[in-house]
């Protein structure tokens, strides 16, 4: 491109054209796709007119509701990805045995089983987890919005930063060939050279930035905007189950940022924290990085169990069986899942004092997980339950989970784990409660709120039917992975010797096709469901029959949640309120005080997409100037004083009262 | 003896239901790997104990109180019971309890660091029985193992005799791998500049799968080795084999084995160079480079203070790859001279030829006897011993067979 290289590099660091993979064809048509996709939405939105309403009304707004609801988006859309990943993976493992080489040479392959564990936990599980929470806790603890509003915009667009980053992986360079977690020396400098491991460090700092904002916005929130009357231990389940979370988010976070922020030191400026010469100790690492990983899991599944408390006490029609018991059990595994990291690497050399330590109290862990069953179920007992769809996937979610607790446990004892860590097993265990539990939690959440959040409710038969596609996907996609296991058959193997392997593999491949016709059925269920809002539309605000505040709004909640705060006398607020024969309030509205709308948070978002990619490519220059912009903008924001207005009184009493009239209409 | 009978309980169906497929590691050949199979199947009992009732409760509770059963009993405010709290929080705590007695012993006393007691189930080990010794290396993207005692080494081939302990260490080149060998005992680490130890028997001869089970980069799926289980004999016949390949691993030829490849063929080396693994696990098999244990016998002494910067650069040992040409085990693109995505595949991906380059100092190489290497493990059906050395070549995948 330049005739003179120093100019080049000094202009575009290490980029150069043989960056953008033009010649392989699986890349190609992803591109093509996407750019297609893009230029469909960008048409449709320009043809719409949808940009000013776009920009005005989501992406600059500072209302938790869209904001969660924009987290959920950015989950389903990186879930697309992060599946396609592990259906090339599925068809790969399938095919290559023997002679048969597959068609993904080993450094694509490398690749992709690394991109898939990323994005999944990092930018398909944490946004749902992180838009839920958004979403369900102001309406749960009847607040206005979030402690800092703009912290939650700013949260938001760092994660979309970093999903973009990752993304960018796949057109221009080439992804992290490491793993999920980028173990050293493997990630190091020498063994890894290049964008890859670049692409993965920026791509979960950023993000982590976002986490660990929003973590303290939520916990400032949940401590202090509670309604009047709601004490700690009056707290919705799924507040409460918030509240660990973030916690832990803000205890555990900080952790990955100082590993990354050491790894990338050694990467950058040539320190040897990690490395083995020098000093260096790569075992430090893989402590630190599940110092960090293991609370990990406990954020994903904690809003989950919180999820499925819900549900199961709203369509059980019945108060939820032991709350204190349930509070307590959330509690104490928050705090036991500092004390376990070590069961991942019990096969590092540990001594076996200290392996049986850390196995037992994994083992621990399993008292409080499975009191939380055991409510779930009392809850069950003696009440009318609706299988609706959110139902469903709670049952499913309870027998599809208790298994994978129990392969977990005995993953746990450490004889066990030496044969089977890093195994299929490990795989098949660890997909059983991050599917079976975090997912299925987290899309039996989107169905239970999604009335509240557009005001007409999911269609059941579609819902049904990715739910039944996803249980019985999942099992066939996985129950071989346990057998692969226990055949000494390890993960991350690209091509196989032995051909009796196979049929294992394709059944789990036929596996993973069923749960691509779950998310299909999924993505009708959201198209036909639109279709037929009308005939879904519920204007109660309260489809379910709830018991918690959020079902004391209209649906979709004004901006403003509620127009006068509720008080609280009881966990399931809402059910006491109507036991109690509330009566909404129909006069002497006010104005109402609310945080007003900014694009800081997403120029910093573009800004940070900029500075990363800057950094990944050696461009110092875009770097330091990236960087320099992101300092301008942060303090320039600081100087902003147009943060907040008053909805006039005029607005929130025509709000209520076509409110008002809706429901006399019903009546 | 409830452990006992779970086991015998559980295997009936286990066995019954999956005896279509060769599941190695419930049906293991050594002794701590057979321990290991018992150990999971008790677990795996005392877990179901509570996990068949929750399984069973939740599918009836759903099926009992459906909406749609007016008949059943329906209490909306029953959200409370003492008796029923207390057991939910104890039924699990007296399965950890059992569970974590059971960790802890079998932690113990199937620690990999610890040598064994006894040969199997009905065998104690007897006085004085000496280990047999095996250093293992885990290269990119092979397996070198030395016998000290025996002063041969190998690539990806190990065997052993039936019935006699034998003491692995452990170490890596240049990343972290795994060894193992599900059907002789659970895995441990290999780690570059540390040593791991695996103490292990084989009571049964046969060939079995050995493998890397932690991924170390673009070669790792062809990572396989074969662990052969023999009879006395047929272990002296296996070394004397080795013995007669007449190839020495100096130091040189270790440093062109260890370059990347994969698919290596089985190699035998008749003699090692003194020490040779010694300064693998301290990470100064290159000439020049200062030794880890060197350092450390300076730090000892209160180290060196500034005069330490003299010594840097033979310390560095992470670079080799680097000065050498080699790409790294997970280059990408901007650091490994390919384009994105390209379908060229990385140097080191394909064997590669090794003696014939490199004339090992102090030792006469003799071309042409068919022992180099390329022979791989065919030339075995002459072994006098009717082990199953004497099988033909089979890929490793294969061996349980």
């Amino acid at each position: 491109m330049f005739s003179n290289p120093d100019l080049q590099k000094l202009l575009f660091g290490r980029l150069t054209l043989d960056a953008v993979p033009l010649h392989e064809p699986i890349l190609l048509i992803t591109f093509a796709m996407v750019g297609l996709g893009g230029v469909a939405v960008l048409g449709g939105l320009t043809y719409f007119r949808l940009w000013g309403p776009l920009w005005r009304d989501w992406f600059t707004s500072v209302d938790h509701k869209k904001i969660g609801i924009m987290y959920i988006v950015l989950a389903l859309v990186m879930l697309l990805r992060g599946f396609a990943d592990a259906l090339m993976m599925r068809a790969q493992q399938a095919m290559a045995f023997g002679d048969v080489e597959g068609y993904l040479p080993p450094h694509h392959y490398d690749q992709i089983f690394t991109a898939h564990g990323v994005i999944m936990i990092f930018f398909v599980a944490m946004p749902l987890v992180t838009g839920l929470m958004n979403f369900v806790v102001p309406l749960q603890i009847g607040a206005r919005d979030v402690a800092f509003p703009f912290l939650n915009n700013f949260s938001f667009w760092m994660t979309v930063a970093g999903a973009v980053t990752v993304m960018a992986s796949l057109f221009v360079g080439e992804f992290a060939r490491t793993g999920w977690l980028a173990y050293p020396p493997l990630s190091g400098p020498a063994m890894s050279p290049g964008v890859g491991v670049d692409y993965y460090i920026w791509a979960l700092q950023i993000a982590g930035i976002g986490t660990l904002l929003s973590g303290i916005n939520l916990i400032a929130t949940i401590v202090k905007m509670r309604a009047p009357g709601m004490s700690m231990m009056k707290m919705p389940i799924f507040t409460w189950t918030a509240l660990c979370t973030n916690i832990l988010i803000v205890a555990a976070f900080p952790i990955l940022t100082a590993v990354l922020a050491m790894l990338s030191l050694d990467r950058y400026v040539g320190t040897h924290f990690f490395s083995n010469d020098l000093g260096g100790n790569p075992m430090m690492y893989v402590n630190l990085i599940w110092i960090w990983g293991h609370p990990e899991v406990y954020i994903l599944i904690l809003p989950a169990f919180g999820v499925f408390s819900e549900i199961t006490a709203t369509f059980s029609r019945k108060r939820l069986f032991g709350y204190a018991s349930m509070v307590y059990a959330t509690v104490v595994i928050t705090i036991l899942s500092y004390l376990v990291w070590l069961h991942h690497f019990f096969t590092m050399g540990s001594g076996a004092s200290v392996n049986s330590f850390f196995g037992i109290t994994t083992m621990i862990i399993s008292i409080p997980t499975g009191a939380k069953i055991f409510n779930w179920l009392f809850t069950m007992y003696k009440g009318r339950i609706d299988f609706d769809v959110p139902m469903l996937w709670t049952v499913g979610f309870m027998v599809t989970f208790t298994i994978g607790g129990m392969t977990g446990v005995l993953l746990a004892v450490p004889p066990a784990d030496f044969v089977l860590h890093n195994s299929l097993f490990l795989i098949a265990h660890f997909h059983n409660v991050i599917i079976g539990g975090v997912l299925f939690g987290m899309l039996a959440g989107i169905t239970y709120w999604f009335p509240k959040a557009f005001g007409y409710k999911l269609d059941p038969f579609w819902g049904k039917t990715s739910f039944w596609f996803w249980l019985t996907g999942f099992w066939f996609a996985f129950a071989p992975l346990y057998v692969l296991g226990l055949m000494g058959v390890t993960r991350r193997v690209q091509h196989f010797d032995d051909p009796s392997l196979q049929i294992w593999f394709i059944i789990a491949a036929f596996g993973a096709f069923l749960i691509l016709l779950g998310i299909a059925s999924f993505a009708v269920t959201l198209v036909v469901s639109f279709l037929r809002r009308e005939e879904l539309r519920d204007v109660t605000g309260d489809p379910w029959n709830g018991r918690t505040l959020e079902w004391a709004t209209s649906s979709p909640p004004p901006d403003y949640n509620f127009a006068f705060t509720p008080v609280v006398h009881d966990h399931d607020a809402w059910w006491d309120m109507k036991k109690r024969g509330y009566t909404r309030p129909v006069s002497g509205f006010q104005k109402i005080h609310m945080p007003r709308s900014t694009a800081a948070g997403i120029i910093l978002g573009v800004l940070s997409i900029v500075f990363s990619f800057a950094m990944i490519w050696y461009i110092w220059w875009l770097a330091a100037l990236s960087f320099v912009a992101i300092a301008v903008v942060a303090i320039g924001h600081t100087f902003n004083y147009a943060r907040d207005f008053y909805i006039p009184v005029d607005e929130v009493v025509r709000t209520e009262n076509a409110r008002t009239a809706l429901l006399a209409e019903r009546v | 003896m409830t452990v006992r009978f779970l086991r015998t309980l559980l295997l009936l169906p286990v066995f019954g239901l999956l005896s279509g497929c060769n599941m190695v590691l419930m049906n293991p050949s050594g002794d701590i790997a057979m321990r290991q199979r018992d150990l999971i199947l008790a677990s795996t009992g005392l877990m179901l104990l509570i996990i068949i009732p929750v399984i069973a409760a939740t599918l009836f509770f759903a099926w009992r109180y459906r909406q749609s059963n007016t008949e059943a009993a329906y209490d909306p405010d029953w959200h409370h019971s003492t008796h029923l709290e207390v057991l939910i929080w104890s039924a699990p705590l007296v399965i950890v309890v059992a569970l974590g007695a059971l960790t802890w012993i079998s932690t113990h006393t199937l620690d990999p660091y610890r040598p064994l007691s006894r040969i199997d189930a009905s065998r104690p080990l007897p006085e004085g029985v000496k280990p047999l010794v095996v250093e293992v290396v885990a290269l990119d993207w092979k397996w070198l193992f030395f016998y000290p005692d025996q002063g041969i080494a190998t690539v990806n081939e190990i065997a052993a005799p039936v019935d006699v302990p034998i003491t692995f260490k452990i170490t890596a080149a240049t990343v972290m791998n795994s060894f193992f060998i599900p059907a002789l005992a659970g895995q441990i680490y290999a780690m570059p500049g540390m040593e791991t130890k695996l103490h292990a028997v084989i009571n049964k001869a046969g060939m079995y799968e050995g493998q890397s089970a932690n991924y170390s980069g673009s070669g790792f799926s062809r990572m396989n080795f074969r662990f052969i289980g023999l009879d006395q004999a047929g272990f002296d016949a296996w070394v004397a084999k080795a013995k007669q390949a007449n190839k020495p691993l100096s130091r040189d030829a270790y440093l062109e084995l260890e370059r990347p490849s994969e698919r290596e063929p089985v190699r035998f080396y008749s003699s090692v160079d003194s020490g040779l693994y010694g300064q693998i696990l301290n990470m100064c098999a290159v000439p020049g480079k200062m030794c880890m244990h060197e350092m450390m016998a300076i730090d000892a002494k209160g180290g060196a203070g500034k005069d330490s910067h003299a010594n840097r650069a033979r310390l560095e040992y992470d670079n080799r790859y680097a000065e050498r040409g080699d790409e790294g085990n997970a280059a990408t693109v901007g650091g490994s001279g390919r384009e994105s995505h390209s379908s060229e595949q990385p140097q080191g991906m394909k064997p590669k030829s090794i003696a014939p380059d490199v004339t090992p100092r102090g030792a006469a190489e003799q071309p042409g006897t068919g022992h180099d290497g390329h022979a791989g493990h065919g030339d075995h059906g002459t072994s006098p011993s009717d082990g199953p050395s004497g099988a033909d070549p089979v890929a490793p995948g294969q061996l349980n067979k």
